[in-house]
């Protein structure tokens, strides 16, 4: 036992593996947060009035509201006078082609194994790159434009669309939400928005990916995707956060809307740094993530791989009001080391016939701390709504924690609603029956590990569950282990 | 091709093998019974290497190497497979991808190319059709959900797919009934070559009408106190392990 005790342990306190900083000229605000830092950041983006006055309005609400701490999550209080909310790299000129871009950013992505050109040339996939809040490049923006797809960062939606975003940004998440969306909706630096026309399925997948590269930083994105009647879209995204020794903040806010028979489908993989082994350093993640299934007929789908961050504070969610509306939740949460992680989902019931499938896998190994929340709410009038909960806790080691914290709360009688859990530990078992066919601790961990989120990978778009994959296998390099 | 020389082993302290001699040559199919507690499980583990099974004294060797300071992983690499008396389950990964990994990683181990998909899928193919094991079972998740015999013929097309120099069968006819018996036992026998050699771990001798052994070793109180041809098993049949217990009353097992 002593010697699997410390191969766990090998396991669960290997070292990040994507920690570097990039040196990109950056430019900066002075830290600290009032009226005039907000409207500071809304004239660096050269944002029209009404712009300012929203963020304003979250502003001011913000001032009213309280940071919340019912989660499962210990943390030291945040400064939020402390953090300076407004970073971008230096730009001269709009970039027309991959060669104008920053060598040493194209570098970064390198390292991260995200190379622009690859993606591009061998799986299609326009990329929408966010560094500290600048979107830098979008690609095949002119082949979605021709099927008149919008997908743009969200500061030149702002100039460029002012009557979408005018009309949806706000409508899923209200400024005054909770804290962080309403601090975000006050200093959001930038993010993507993407609109899918009336009946067009978008022909490849939309892909972003954020990084938090200034020290110091909080790092603020928001995203908004609306899908118009019968339209398709499958958005992925996807993070690294290099090597920090203190706590960097990130509130971000994702909206989604689906209108009448469309289908939205949206992909994380998030591997924000999470901190050291003694704990020290790491994101704070403080995400908030909602769609509505406007229209009849209309599905929201989220899948996420949540492997990184020091604190996860996050419940991507789906309002289901249109009838026979769909709504799902496949989730894989890995903590490790000192690592916590309080995730799940709300799904509100208000249309006839709706459904909403929750299933997810939370794995914990090292010191590390793993919730699932979720709520599930059918509302009066919500009739012959169904709900199936999966929550699978996996344990590796015997000294990280694993909870579920499931809510159901149900105002028509014609729902149907199951839940089911279990909870179980890496078997030393499994590892050794691995082990005895040639495959060694390590890999058989990962194997293990693959096949309990099978489910929750197979929800993931190829491309993006082989990197997943790699992710879960980096993750509990070690851990668990 | 396994050498065992004094072997002993502990388990939290407790000796259970007291200096255990064996050797079995290739080609050799040799068969270890004994009463229950007698060891027979340590040593199958101990061979693969389980990690709470202590080595305190012998040696193991395999084609003249010592195995006893490589890991499990190792040793299977090195060619020791061991079917297991109760084989584990592991959600989510099938069989196919399960043996895919392994038969890469001890490919790799040996300094060879990885398998090409279609080759891998041919001798998926011709290996199934050897042990008669359903396709069907193959496709799901190693061994979740199936029947007792249903398991041990997964550890005999594992064996078939991994080749082996050495196997050794761990009471592979515990649970089962006389027809699968036979299939697990069919598979065993198609198996067999000059290059390769078994050890069939077993309380019983019933699997011996199967599969014939060169060689019957008895195993009590943690050492071989009896070696002889096939006849022995027949004899130690007929007349109990009791007759063990009086030939060596001063051994506890």
């Amino acid at each position: 036992m002593a010697g699997s005790d410390k191969i766990l342990e090998e396991v669960t306190s290997s070292d990040y593996k994507y920690g570097f900083t990039s040196d990109i000229d950056t430019e900066i605000a002075p830290p600290g947060l009032n009226e005039d830092v907000v409207r500071f950041i809304s004239a660096k983006k050269e944002e029209p009035e009404w712009m300012l006055e929203w963020r304003l309005k979250a502003y001011k609400h913000w001032l009213t509201l309280k940071e919340p701490h019912w989660a499962h999550l210990k943390y030291p209080d945040i400064n939020y006078q402390a953090i300076s909310y407004y970073a971008a790299p230096k730009k001269q000129k709009v970039l027309n082609s991959l060669d104008e871009v920053d060598p040493e950013l194209l570098r970064t992505f390198d390292k991260l194994g995200i190379s622009l050109q690859e993606q591009m040339r061998l799986s299609g996939v326009a990329v929408d790159a966010v560094i500290d809040s600048v979107s830098v490049k979008t690609t095949f923006k002119e082949k979605l434009g021709e099927l008149g797809i919008i997908f743009c960062s969200f500061s030149e939606a702002v100039k460029e669309h002012p009557d979408l975003v005018k009309k949806y940004v706000g409508s899923v998440v209200p400024v005054g939400d909770n804290y962080f969306a309403a601090l975000n909706s006050a200093v959001f630096s930038d993010g993507s928005f993407c609109y899918i026309p009336k009946g067009v399925r978008c022909p490849m997948e939309l892909s972003t990916y954020f990084r938090i590269n200034s020290a110091g930083t909080g790092q603020f994105e928001r995203t908004l995707i609306v899908a118009d009647e019968g339209s398709y879209v499958s958005y992925l995204e996807g993070c690294t956060a290099p090597m920090r020794d203190e706590n960097q903040l990130h509130a971000a806010v994702v909206e989604i809307v689906a209108h009448k028979d469309a289908e939205v489908k949206y992909s994380t993989v998030q591997n924000w740094y999470p901190g050291d082994k003694e704990g020290k350093g790491g994101i704070y993640n403080f995400v908030t993530k909602r769609g509505i299934c406007l229209g009849n007929n209309s599905k929201i789908s989220w899948t996420q791989v949540e492997t990184g961050s020091a604190i996860t504070w996050k419940y991507p969610s789906v309002i289901l009001k249109g009838d026979n509306s769909v709504g799902e939740f496949y989730s894989i949460a890995v903590t490790n080391n000192m690592q916590q992680a309080d995730t799940g989902t709300k799904m509100t019931h208000i249309g006839k016939n709706t459904k909403s499938t929750i299933v997810s896998k939370g794995i914990s190994a090292g010191k590390s701390n793993n919730s699932y929340r979720g709520l599930v709410r059918i509302n009066k009038g919500a009739s012959k709504a169904r709900n199936f909960s999966q929550c699978d806790s996996l344990l590796m080691g015997d000294r990280c924690g694993a909870h579920t914290f499931p809510y159901i709360e149900i105002h028509d009688k014609s729902a149907i609603v199951e839940h089911e859990a279990t909870t179980s530990k890496i078997g030393e078992d499994q590892i050794f029956y691995c082990n005895q066919r040639g495959i060694d601790t390590e890999k058989a961990i990962g194997l293990i590990v693959n096949g309990y989120c099978r489910e929750v990978l197979n929800k993931l778009p190829m491309e993006f569950a082989v990197e997943a994959q790699k992710l879960l296998a980096v993750s509990l390099e070690g851990s668990v282990g | 091709m396994l050498e065992i020389k004094n072997l002993e082993v502990s388990v939290e302290g407790k000796e259970i093998l007291k200096g255990l001699n064996l050797t079995v040559n290739k080609g050799e199919v040799h068969a270890i019974m004994g009463p229950n507690g007698a060891g027979k499980s340590t040593l199958a583990s101990v061979i693969a290497g389980k990690e709470e099974y202590e080595v305190t004294g012998g040696s193991i060797l395999f084609n003249g190497k010592d195995i006893s300071e490589l890991s499990p992983d190792e040793r299977a690499k090195e060619g020791v497979f061991l079917a297991f008396q109760y084989p584990i389950e592991i959600p989510g990964v099938t069989t196919i991808n399960f043996l895919k990994t392994a038969v890469s990683e001890i490919r790799a181990y040996r300094g060879l190319e990885p398998m090409e998909a279609k080759d891998f899928l041919a001798m998926l193919k011709e290996k199934q059709k050897l042990v008669q094991i359903d396709t069907n079972l193959t496709g799901r998740s190693v061994n979740e959900g199936f029947s007792g015999g249903e398991k041990k013929r997964n550890e005999i097309f594992q064996m078939a797919m991994l080749e082996p120099k050495l196997a050794v069968l761990d009471e592979t006819d515990s649970g089962l009934d006389i027809d699968a018996l036979r299939i697990v036992a069919e598979g065993v026998n198609k198996l067999r070559t000059k290059e390769n050699a078994f050890l069939v771990i077993t309380h019983y001798q019933r699997l011996l009408d199967y599969i014939v052994p060169d060689f019957v070793h008895v195993l009590y109180d943690g050492r071989i106190v009896k070696s002889g041809k096939k006849e022995l098993a027949l004899e130690l049949e007929e007349k109990g392990y009791d007759w063990i217990k009086k030939e060596f009353p001063e051994m506890i097992a």
